[in-house]
């Protein structure tokens, strides 16, 4: 069990924890820093600023109500839509791959892909607006066509580390999956 | 290889004694489904689970033993070994486990082996109708489907619970007492009397419906594009599912079918009683009935105004007056007749639609066809308007279509099915874009000579695409953008199901 710290592809810093069951089970669990007081501060009193200027030429009371209402729903939404906490991934060599996410607000998204399905993990680079990045994919095999890839479900989706904690990821699950197949 | 064991959580507890389950063939893992406990006959377990697996079609099997040794119970290694002689296995499963730690203890019979041993809630999985879908062929690849479908089609082992006066005792989800409701029972009883008066009322309809007087040929073509017939048709079809007898209903898709289609009858006829009730409490009926004439005649008026602008000079273009004048009093005889027609139907309007507002007990679905139906008869002189204009438009698109091709020199080519580049000399150019010309100037009566012979610009491809989609019990959809496309090349849209579109 160990717990490193890594930076994500926009240099914020996440931690990486590593858990080893057994010897083909092993569970990687991303987490990405809280949110910051600061931020929700700087966001609440830009729109309830914004809301007073509205309401200082129009004289309308609806104006402030609705900047209130507007702040506390998109919170809400915010850190249960929006906001991943962690992000795991549990690897049972022979069995398959949960895939799991838990927001803010506790909420947890959870996938489990069988073995049988799993054609391979890899690490895939993409265009991403003005950069590169690399990512962590599960590819799926396709039941009628053994050799092709059917589709692609790619991990660690919102907080998406950096390469080299990604190798250190992929490493340990291939050892898994190749002493499993 | 991973051996994987999986376990039901309610066995966790259970007393020492036999796992009865399954091996999942062509992969290396085992279902547990139920513990037999201590004291049994070994006669007895085989012919109970012989007995059993002739009633689910689960290839059943004792798979081992399960200790759980109470305080003072010591000593049973020895007789968990001769067990294995007794059911005579090709691999034999011995797990123990002791009270107050968490683990469990798999013992090793031959080689060293990894174990992996899953949990899962035999409750979850027996109430969720998670089952698999008569997918015979795709079921040797998935393991986890196959042990769902196990423990879903073993249902017949759960029928023996502990308070059974039988010869042997179990644990699974269902050892504390069978889970039933009242309700749920009684309406099981009830079931069956009711699915039997319904399949004869049914079969009362359908003679109905297929008397000869039906199936003359306009009775048929108009019942096959009224929507309240075909609503009727559809709710006719439902409740034959609903009534068909038991045999065909052991699938738990057709279950779930049934029970998709009982709610949603309940549903669509809780809304027409509560739709009904609006209807007749404070005398909104005749409100309507009042609102109705004015509106038509309203709706009459400000076509009537388009009608006259249209016939002087439409956004300032200049058309062919004559043309102009005869459709637009050709329109507008057709609104003036439609108008006295509403004008005599007036004092009926009421009493058809409290007779109409009766039918919602039905379900709303079939109030709310009725109404389109009612709004697509009282509209019909606009949709003959649209029609005609349709048509004249797309003659002019089509021409116009096969004059641009000409000028770019090229032309249909019908037999190929493709646009074919072709000089054309003067001699034939000039005669045929006078043709043109003049045919346009002159009026649109005459579409055959308007259009030139080998023009088909009707790629309708995508259009024949999203209208061969089969959809269950309802029209195919229209893309938004099907139906602009329609609109400007001149294509009819039709206001029910069309499943061939024209190419002429």
């Amino acid at each position: 069990m160990e717990d490193e710290s890594f930076c994500n592809i926009s240099g914020k810093p996440i931690s990486l924890d590593c858990q080893s069951h057994s010897s083909f089970c092993r569970e990687f669990t991303v987490s990405t820093p809280k949110i910051s007081i600061g931020k929700v501060m700087v966001y609440t009193c830009s729109v309830w600023l914004f809301a007073y200027t509205v309401f200082f030429f129009t004289q309308n009371t609806a104006v402030l109500s609705s900047a209130i209402l507007i702040t506390l729903v998109g919170m809400m939404l915010h850190i249960h839509f929006v906001k991943v906490d962690h992000e795991s991934l549990l690897v049972i060599g022979s069995l398959g791959i949960q895939v799991s996410s838990s927001y803010a607000s506790g909420r947890e998204v959870t996938t489990f892909i069988e073995m049988s399905k799993i054609k391979d993990i890899v690490i895939n680079e993409a265009v991403y607006l003005h950069q590169i990045i690399y990512y962590l994919c599960v590819l799926l095999r396709d039941p009628s066509e053994p050799h092709g890839v059917s589709s692609v479900v790619t991990l660690f989706q919102s907080s998406k580390p950096r390469l080299n904690c990604l190798v250190k990821i992929y490493k340990s699950c291939q050892e898994i999956l190749s002493t499993c197949k | 290889m991973v051996l994987k064991i999986f376990f039901p959580q309610c066995c966790n507890r259970a007393d020492s004694g036999l796992l009865v389950g399954r091996w999942v063939s062509g992969h290396d893992s085992a279902v547990v489904l139920a513990v037999i406990h201590y004291p049994f006959i070994p006669g007895q377990v085989k012919q109970y689970i012989q007995q059993v697996q002739a009633q689910s079609g689960v290839e059943l099997s004792v798979l081992g033993s399960w200790s759980l040794p109470k305080d003072g119970q010591e000593g049973m290694e020895s007789f968990l070994k001769d067990l294995s002689t007794i059911f005579p296995q090709e691999r034999w499963l011995q797990i123990s486990r002791e009270f107050g730690k968490t683990g469990f203890t798999y013992e090793e019979q031959e080689d060293e082996e990894k174990v992996i041993f899953v949990h899962y809630e035999q409750r979850k999985v027996m109430l969720s109708q998670l089952h698999p879908i008569q997918v015979q062929d795709s079921e040797s690849h998935s393991e986890l489907r196959q042990m769902f479908g196990t423990v879903a089609r073993s249902q017949p082992l759960f029928f023996m619970d502990k308070y059974d006066d039988g010869p042997l005792k179990s644990t699974h989800w269902q050892s504390e007492g069978r889970e039933a409701s009242i309700i749920v029972e009684l309406l099981k009883q009830a079931s069956a009397p009711l699915c039997v008066l319904l399949s004869w009322l049914l079969a009362v309809w359908t003679w109905i419906c297929n008397v000869r007087i039906f199936t003359v040929f306009p009775l048929r073509f108009l019942a096959s594009k009224l929507s309240t017939c075909i609503q009727l048709s559809y709710r006719t079809e439902h409740l034959r599912t609903l009534s068909s007898p038991k045999a065909d209903s052991r699938l738990s898709s057709s279950v779930c079918r049934k029970a998709n289609i009982l709610v949603s009858v309940l549903v669509d006829v809780a809304l027409g009683v509560a739709l009904m009730w609006w209807l007749y409490r404070d005398d909104h009926i005749p409100m309507l009935a009042d609102a109705l004439v004015p509106a038509a005649d309203r709706v009459a008026q400000q076509l009537e105004e388009l009608l006259q602008w249209l016939m002087g000079a439409p956004a300032g273009l200049k058309m062919n007056r004559a043309l102009d004048q005869v459709l637009g009093r050709f329109f507008l005889y057709h609104i003036h007749l439609w108008i006295s027609y509403i004008h005599l139907m007036s004092p009926f309007i009421q009493g058809i639609l409290w007779y109409g507002g009766l039918s919602a007990c039905l379900g709303l679905t079939f109030a709310l066809s009725l109404l389109s139906d009612m709004v697509a008869l009282l509209t019909f002189h606009i949709y003959c308007f649209y029609v005609y204009g349709a048509r004249l438009y797309c003659l002019k698109i089509y021409g116009l279509s096969s004059l641009w091709r000409l000028f770019r020199g090229k032309k249909w080519n019908v037999l190929r099915q493709r646009v074919d580049s072709c000089s054309y000399d003067l001699d034939q150019v000039t005669p045929y874009i006078k043709n043109i010309m003049v045919k346009k100037h002159n009026s649109c009566l005459s579409p055959h000579a308007a259009v030139p012979p080998q023009i088909n610009p009707l790629k309708c491809g995508a259009v024949v695409q999203t209208y061969r989609t089969p959809t269950y019990s309802c029209y195919p959809r229209d893309s938004w953008a099907a139906l602009v496309k329609k609109l400007f090349v001149g294509e009819l849209i039709y206001p029910w199901r069309h499943k061939t579109t024209k190419s002429d």
